[in-house]
Order: C-alpha cells, then sequence, then structure tokens
C-alpha cells in the first residue's frame, strides 16, 4: 500500500513537471511566430525622415508629403487665419494641446515652430480616416460658425487651423503634429527633431 | 447491395469505422419530424461554406496578394480569366449569403430556445463560428485592395487602438506596419485564405457533434428523446437521411436558384454586397467621402457610431456581441419554443429585431444627428432585449407544452 501511495506522489510529480516544461517550451516557441508579425526592419526604415520643399508654397495653400506611408500635410497660413485661432479656445476640447501629441516646440496655439507653416499627419485621430481641407468659411454643409480649418467625412469630426478638435465631435485628441526640424528656411526635414525631444 | 459491395464495406469496416459514422450522423440520427422552413439554414450555410472554400481556392490561383498588383489581379479575373468573373461572382455573393443565411439560422434558434439547455454548447461553438465569420469577411474584404477595403481596415483596426495602454502595440503588431500597407495585405491574405479557415471547418464539425449528442430541437420546443420505443428510437424522430437529407435538397434547389439571380443580374446588389468605392484603387492619401462596413457588420457600427467617446464606443460595439454568447444563461423562461412563451417575451423579440435592422440601417447612412439619436435608441433596446432578459423572460409563461408533436390539437 506504502509504495502504491509513493508510486502516485511520483507519478503526479512527474505529470506537473512534464506538463510545466512543455508550457515553457511551448511559450518559448511562441516568441519568434509572435514577433515575425510586428513591423519588419524594412518597414521600420521606411519610416525613416522625409524632406519637404516649402520654398513654392504660396499662403492658403497645403501640400501632402507622405512619411510612413501616412499623409503630412504642410499648410502656409495667412495672418489673418493665425490671428483667429487665440478666439477659437472656448469651441475646442483641448485647446492649450495638453493631452495631444505634438513636438514639445509646437506646444503653443499655432501648433508650429513658425506660426506661419502648420504641418500635421492628415489621419484623424478617432479612427483614422484623411480629413479633408475646409478653408471656405460658413459653407452650406458645415454650418455658418465655420472659420475654416479641417473636416473628417467619415464621423463628422472638426479640427480648427491648427489641427485642434471641437469639442462634442467623436475625435477625442488633436491631429498629431509630427516631429519636425527646418534644415534651412525653405526644407523641412519630417519625422525627426533633430534629437531635441 | 451486391456481394462484392458489402464485401468492400466490411474490409473498411473493420478498418474504419465508416458505417457507424453514417449511421450515427445521417442514417440512424433522429431528427424531430416536424422541422419546418426555418431549419433549412444549417446545411444551407455548410453548402455555402463549400462555395467559399471551393471558389476561395480557385481565386487564389490567380489573385496576388500584393499591395502593387492585388487591385490590378482583381480586374484580371474579372475580365481575363475564362469564367473568373463568375468565381468570383460566387465568392463575393457567397460572402453576404453566408450572412443572410447565418442571421435567420441564429434567429431560428433564438426564437425555438435551441440556445437553450442542453443545446447551451451548440450555440456557443455557434457564436464562436460567427466571430470567426466576421473577422474572416473582415480580411477578405481588404483583398481587392480598393478604397474600401483600405479605408475599412484603417477603421476597423484603429479600433483596437481604442484599448487602453497595449492598444497602439497591438493595432500596430496586427498591420505589421505604422499604417495598413503591404504587410497588412500580405497576411490578411495568409488568415484569409487558410488560418481562418481551417479553424471555421474545426468549429463546424464541433457544432454538429455537439448537435448530434444532444439531439435536433424543433419548433415545438419538446425534446423528443423523453419519449422512445422499444429499441430506443424517439417517437416523434425520422432518420436524418434520406427524410431530411431529401427536404434539404429542395431548400438548396430554391436558394441556388436566388443566389444564381443574383450573381447573373446584381452581383453588386447596389453597392450592398461590393461597396461603389472599392472599384476604384486603394489611396493612402485620401479619404473617401462616406465609409460604412458592408451590409452585414453595420448593425455593429451603428452601436460604435452612437456612443460619443472613442474606447467606450468599442466597448459597447465589442458588448452587443457578447451579450448574444449570454443568451442561455440569460433566458430563465422553462418553455422553449416561442410558441409556449409568455406575450412579453413575444414583444421582446418583435422589439429586438426592429432594433437590429433599425441599427443595421442607421449604420450604412452618414453621420446626422437624427440618426445618431436612432441609433442610440435602438442600442438601449437591443442591450435591453438582453441584460433585462432574466428579469422578463418569465413572465406569463404559464401554458401547457405538449409531451409530444402532434398532440390533438
Amino acid at each position: 500500500m506504502v509504495e502504491q501511495v509513493e508510486d502516485k506522489r511520483r507519478r503526479l510529480f512527474l505529470t506537473a513537471a512534464a506538463t510545466t516544461i512543455t508550457g515553457v517550451g511551448a511559450a518559448y516557441v511562441a516568441v519568434p511566430f509572435l514577433a515575425s508579425m510586428n513591423p519588419s526592419d524594412r518597414a521600420k526604415a521606411a519610416g525613416a525622415p522625409v524632406e519637404a520643399d516649402i520654398s513654392k508654397l504660396e499662403e492658403g495653400q497645403l501640400i501632402r508629403v507622405e512619411w510612413r506611408g501616412k499623409p503630412v500635410w504642410v499648410l502656409k497660413r495667412t495672418q489673418t487665419v493665425i490671428a483667429q485661432l487665440e478666439g477659437m479656445t472656448d469651441k475646442l476640447r483641448d485647446p492649450d494641446s495638453n493631452e495631444s501629441e505634438q513636438p514639445e516646440s509646437c506646444k503653443n496655439i499655432t501648433r508650429s515652430i513658425k506660426p506661419e507653416i502648420f504641418l500635421a499627419v492628415g489621419i484623424c485621430t478617432h479612427l483614422g480616416c484623411s480629413p479633408t481641407f475646409r478653408p471656405d468659411v460658413a459653407p452650406e454643409d458645415l454650418g455658418p460658425d465655420w472659420k475654416g480649418g479641417f473636416f473628417c467625412p467619415c464621423h463628422g469630426s472638426r479640427f480648427d487651423y491648427s489641427g485642434r478638435v471641437y469639442s462634442s465631435v467623436p475625435a477625442p485628441l488633436n491631429l498629431v503634429v509630427p516631429p519636425h526640424q527646418y534644415l534651412t528656411d525653405s526644407r523641412i526635414l519630417i519625422g525627426s527633431d533633430g534629437g531635441q525631444a | 447491395m451486391s456481394g462484392m459491395l458489402k464485401n468492400a464495406l466490411g474490409w473498411i469496416d473493420d478498418r474504419f469505422p465508416l458505417s457507424k459514422v453514417w449511421n450515427e450522423h445521417l442514417a440512424e440520427y433522429y431528427a424531430p419530424k416536424n422541422f419546418n422552413w426555418m431549419y433549412y439554414f444549417g446545411s444551407l450555410a455548410i453548402l455555402v461554406l463549400v462555395n467559399q472554400i471551393i471558389t476561395g481556392i480557385f481565386l487564389t490561383i490567380h489573385y496576388k496578394p500584393d499591395a502593387k498588383l492585388a487591385f490590378d489581379s482583381v480586374e484580371y479575373i474579372m475580365r481575363d480569366v475564362e469564367w473568373g468573373w463568375l468565381i468570383r461572382y460566387m465568392h463575393s455573393t457567397g460572402a453576404s449569403a453566408f450572412f443572410i443565411v447565418v442571421y435567420l439560422h441564429m434567429f431560428r434558434g433564438l426564437i425555438y430556445g435551441s440556445f437553450k439547455k442542453p443545446r447551451e454548447l451548440v450555440w456557443t461553438f455557434g457564436m464562436i463560428i460567427y466571430v470567426a465569420l466576421m473577422a474572416e469577411a473582415f480580411m477578405g474584404y481588404l483583398l481587392p485592395w480598393g478604397q474600401m477595403s483600405y479605408w475599412g481596415a484603417q477603421v476597423i483596426v484603429s479600433l483596437f487602438g481604442a484599448i487602453p495602454y497595449v492598444g497602439e502595440d497591438l493595432a500596430l503588431w496586427l498591420r505589421g506596419d505604422y499604417v495598413i500597407s503591404d504587410a497588412t495585405l500580405n497576411r490578411f491574405f495568409a488568415f484569409h485564405v487558410i488560418a481562418i479557415p481551417l479553424v471555421l471547418v474545426i468549429l463546424v464539425f464541433m457544432h454538429i457533434v455537439a448537435l448530434h449528442a444532444v439531439g435536433s430541437n424543433n419548433p415545438e420546443g419538446i425534446e423528443i428523446k423523453k419519449h422512445k420505443d422499444e429499441k430506443g428510437i424517439p417517437l416523434d424522430g425520422i432518420p436524418f437521411h434520406p427524410y431530411y437529407s431529401v427536404k434539404d435538397l429542395v431548400g438548396v434547389g430554391v436558394f441556388l436558384f436566388i443566389f444564381a439571380l443574383i450573381i447573373f443580374y446584381m452581383p453588386e446588389m447596389g453597392g450592398y454586397f461590393l461597396e461603389h468605392a472599392n472599384f476604384i484603387p486603394a489611396d493612402p492619401l485620401k479619404t473617401p467621402e462616406h465609409i460604412a462596413p458592408v451590409w452585414y457588420f453595420t448593425p455593429f457600427y451603428a452601436v460604435l457610431r452612437a456612443v460619443p467617446d472613442k474606447f467606450l464606443g468599442v466597448v459597447a460595439m465589442a458588448g452587443a456581441i457578447i451579450v448574444l454568447f449570454l443568451l442561455p444563461w440569460l433566458d430563465r423562461g422553462k418553455n422553449k419554443s416561442i410558441r409556449y412563451r409568455g406575450p412579453v417575451f413575444k414583444a421582446a423579440i418583435i422589439a429586438f429585431v426592429i432594433s437590429f435592422i433599425g441599427l443595421g440601417y442607421f449604420g450604412m447612412q452618414p453621420v446626422t444627428s437624427v440618426g445618431t439619436w436612432f441609433s442610440r435608441f435602438f442600442s438601449l433596446v437591443y442591450f435591453a432585449f438582453f441584460l433585462l432578459m432574466p428579469f422578463y423572460s418569465t413572465i406569463g409563461e404559464d401554458k401547457y407544452v405538449p409531451e409530444r408533436v402532434e398532440e390533438d390539437k
């Protein structure tokens, strides 16, 4: 009898040990498979900074630059537009960009390094559609209060001229301002801030 | 049976339980004799699954899972491959047909109480099939690499990004890139053509094994196994083969008639089965004016849009699917079939159907404030139907349920 109990205990130990070791092994083997789904080195390299030439950019003009496969807008704002940014505060969810993503150098009311040049990733912070640029003032579909800015057609989110989100729309945050730096007065490097941040 | 055939069968049966399986699941599987037309949809779902697998295999022969080539390869199938258009339309129409059949199949289960004890696991396996089917359809929709493919995938993968802390990394891992890209297309192809179909086939097998272990329910909600003859055969049961195999063939005929009409005369179904914007190649820099998922996802999409908060919207949408899993434990009614349920439960079913269709409708429309308020109302009805079920499901349930399928009426 005693021998049988001893046998059972050994058997239990062996079963537990074998199961544990197999489980640990299976977990380790799962790592390469799961990790293989991460962005590859090539995808990461494609995330390298890109240059934008703004020498020919006119006032009120918006150009799109592709960075990491996303549209990055470069917009040259007029003085009138810059002046009206102050007055938007009470319509916005995060007017001071405390919750939103931007380089430290752009955490100001114009959300830019130079007030007239505005850069943003053109992807809505709600579910990733690309908002349309709507500079027209008080158009029929956006109502009489519209002062120009960006409108997302998918779920109706609105952003002002510095990509700040209106309150009571689905998007939770302001548009992302990508890290960038001026190489010269007319050349911007998008995706790198020169190690400032 | 001639002697030689009998010998051959005997030879096989000694080595593989062919006759045993045949009898257990067909010739000696006793199903209630009172199935009505609502019972066609189970076998039709299998038919559509087979259609999707076969047409899918032939599509992969010509399709190229590459962001540069995918869109053109689909057009190549449509224009240059012999009968390619037919195979492709059979597959794309099959996707919508799958959901029509599955929704009716689930509705049948809902009104006749086929999810109730002892069939909880039949329902659970069925629900997992439904979720796998949604994943399968979603990933398949990316493959033509049109504008809707691209931006639909962008929105749906972004939903995972709403999960606190791990969300963004999870979305990145799913995409394999910072945006929907070639990497995403390639892996969705792998999931769509092999991983999920395998899972689906295994789940369908488990669904049927569980069903055949407990036996089929019926429109009366009577357990036919309660009354058996001296051989142990249910008195109200008839062998599945030939009775229901032949009956189901009639259903198959009707189904294929309608299916063929759609394939030949309205394969896009006015933009509901194949959306117009998807005939434009994917453009990562420009979103279409109005994006909506394909019709079978729109009820859940409407729930998502009804909530004015990104994270809570995703929670509500996931919740709308999770409550379906809980159905067997939410319904406390004694009687199975709607024929013997109380008036409150009947009214609740009607309210649920209206809200589900209403959500589906508003999920397709562009955002308007009226649409949003309707979606909120229908979402409340939808959740109330499930979450209040433990309280209302027993009200007024005193009807006598007959012992046998055809008691004197």
